[in-house]
């Protein structure tokens, strides 16, 4: 496919027109629920030799990251998918890729975690792993999905970052639902990410020590320097969104998109798919005269700190609502607005956690109505509510 | 056949801007030395090697170095004192001798 094209596809398959364009060497996966798809498709790619890759059809999700790790390693553009459980079981090699500085780009498939078993989406499985030192993205459509894995492979193998990223997409509601979706050209993409290169590698003609030791004296300065890393993948995010813009003709507004903050008293923050629901719920009551907002995180690592503070400046009363409990005290998404928050000392005078969806459960546009009106009441009412 | 010997001249990272990106560098250690654990150490007797290198293959912390021309040497900084080497030895040049006889 030279040039770009219109196709009827779901997140997954999105995706995996996505990391066919990008080239990867070297595919590592194990199948889970709701991923299974998106790996079923790129093996069907790699078998057809539509797309030219080592495919490791691997025993578990923790060898799928391991074989990424040893394929970055050796300077390999790399790629592997998961989900909730199987996540949870790669946590300790998300660590050693992080460390390693390995920019391999893995999408997650957001998926409630057990016990009770189920296979729906909520965002708990990836919002447990913040910590891991990924940058995470959360998409919205499968459109988005698509553009987010292209440029993923940009902003990770950025030779200032070097940092693997994690693209979220809501578990059935984007992995599974159709949509019309752009698919760019070969050209356009080859043009906008070349081959990797990297010197972060094992190398014969340049020996290294690959994978060392760091005692209590040198550790520290491994992680400050992830740490700046991450901090520097804010502005390359940008960078990328801009040059993706002018080749390939979408545009994206960086780690969020804000959605009438610039006069809205009330204003929802959010992340993934249940924006979408959200929207129409805005225009609604904007066209009743109601001075209502929405704030999509796209990127919770690096978190988007100065952008929250700016869009929620002139709120009144702005709700966090998310798919995620950290159990005893509150959402992690809320914990990380509020910090960004007092952090310059913009607090709004009503800031409430709404947290819904777990295990798949349905948030309805009376949902989001409910909310608004939970927002303009003046009594203080639980800091978390469960919609 | 060239291989490979631990930089002793390596100077360990000072400023952030000194470190690797990555785990990935060319030379150099920045563990700090971590032989206090060793209660024997292993001593090759040099007029009784035969050069054989089993004990440089089979070391798992690779302290056993080796040089073109001058006999076996052991890395004593890293050497955790297993007695694989002495073990080994199919030359019986290799004796485990107490830590305590070498004052440390």
């Amino acid at each position: 496919m030279e040039r770009e094209t219109k196709a009827f596809l779901s997140g997954n398959e999105a995706v995996a027109r996505a990391v066919r364009l990008a080239r990867p060497q070297v595919i590592a996966a194990y199948p889970i629920t709701p991923q299974t798809t998106v790996i079923e498709r790129l093996a069907e790619m790699v078998e057809e030799e539509s797309l030219k890759s080592e495919y490791l059809h691997v025993e578990s999700e923790h060898s799928a990251l391991s074989a990424c790790i040893g394929a970055s390693a050796v300077g390999a553009r790399t790629f592997t998918a998961t989900s909730s459980q199987g996540l949870l079981y790669m946590a300790e090699c998300l660590h050693y890729a992080s460390g390693g500085r390995f920019p391999i780009v893995m999408m997650n498939a957001n998926r409630s975690v057990a016990l009770p078993w189920n296979i729906y989406g909520d965002q708990r499985d990836s919002l447990s792993l913040l910590d891991c030192g990924w940058i995470q993205a959360y998409a919205e459509d499968a459109q988005e999905s698509l553009d987010l894995v292209l440029q993923a492979y940009a902003i990770a193998e950025h030779p200032e970052v070097l940092t693997p990223m994690m693209i979220n997409l809501d578990g059935f509601v984007i992995t599974h639902t159709y949509e019309l979706v752009n698919v760019p050209g070969q050209r356009e993409i080859d043009f906008f990410l070349p081959p990797f290169n990297t010197t972060n590698k094992m190398d014969f003609d340049s020996p290294r020590s690959l994978a060392f030791t760091a005692g209590p004296a040198y550790n520290q300065a491994f992680k400050q320097l992830q740490h700046l890393a991450m901090v520097k993948a804010s502005k390359v995010i940008g960078d990328v969104e801009e040059r993706f813009g002018r080749l390939v003709g979408r545009n994206y507004p960086g780690l969020i998109e804000s959605l009438y903050c610039e006069d809205a008293e009330y204003i929802i923050v959010t992340l993934g798919s249940v924006a979408g629901t959200i929207r129409p719920v805005i225009e609604k009551l904007r066209s009743g005269g109601e001075r209502v907002g929405l704030v999509r995180i796209r990127y919770m690592r690096p978190f988007p700190d100065a952008e929250i503070r700016r869009a929620l400046a002139g709120a009144a009363a702005v709700g966090v609502l998310e798919k995620d409990i950290s159990f005893g005290f509150e959402g992690t998404v809320f914990t990380n607005v509020s910090s960004a928050l007092m952090r310059a000392q913009v607090v709004p005078p009503r800031l409430l956690n709404f947290v819904g969806g777990l295990g798949g459960k349905d948030i309805s546009a009376a949902d989001i109505e409910l909310i608004f009106k939970r927002l303009k009441k003046s009594e203080p009412g639980e800091t978390v509510e469960f919609i | 056949m060239s291989c490979p010997v631990r930089n002793r001249s390596f100077i360990p990272p000072v400023a952030l801007g000194d470190y690797p990106v990555g785990t990935a560098f060319p030379a150099g250690h920045l563990v700090d030395t971590n032989a206090a654990w060793r209660s024997m150490r292993p001593v090759i007797d040099a007029t009784a090697c035969s050069n054989c290198l089993i004990c440089w293959l089979l070391c798992p912390d690779g302290v056993i170095q080796r040089h073109d021309r001058e006999a076996l040497q052991i890395d004593y900084d890293y050497c955790k004192g297993c007695g694989i080497c002495a073990r080994e030895c199919r030359q019986k040049a290799i004796s485990m001798e107490n830590e305590g006889n070498y004052g440390t």
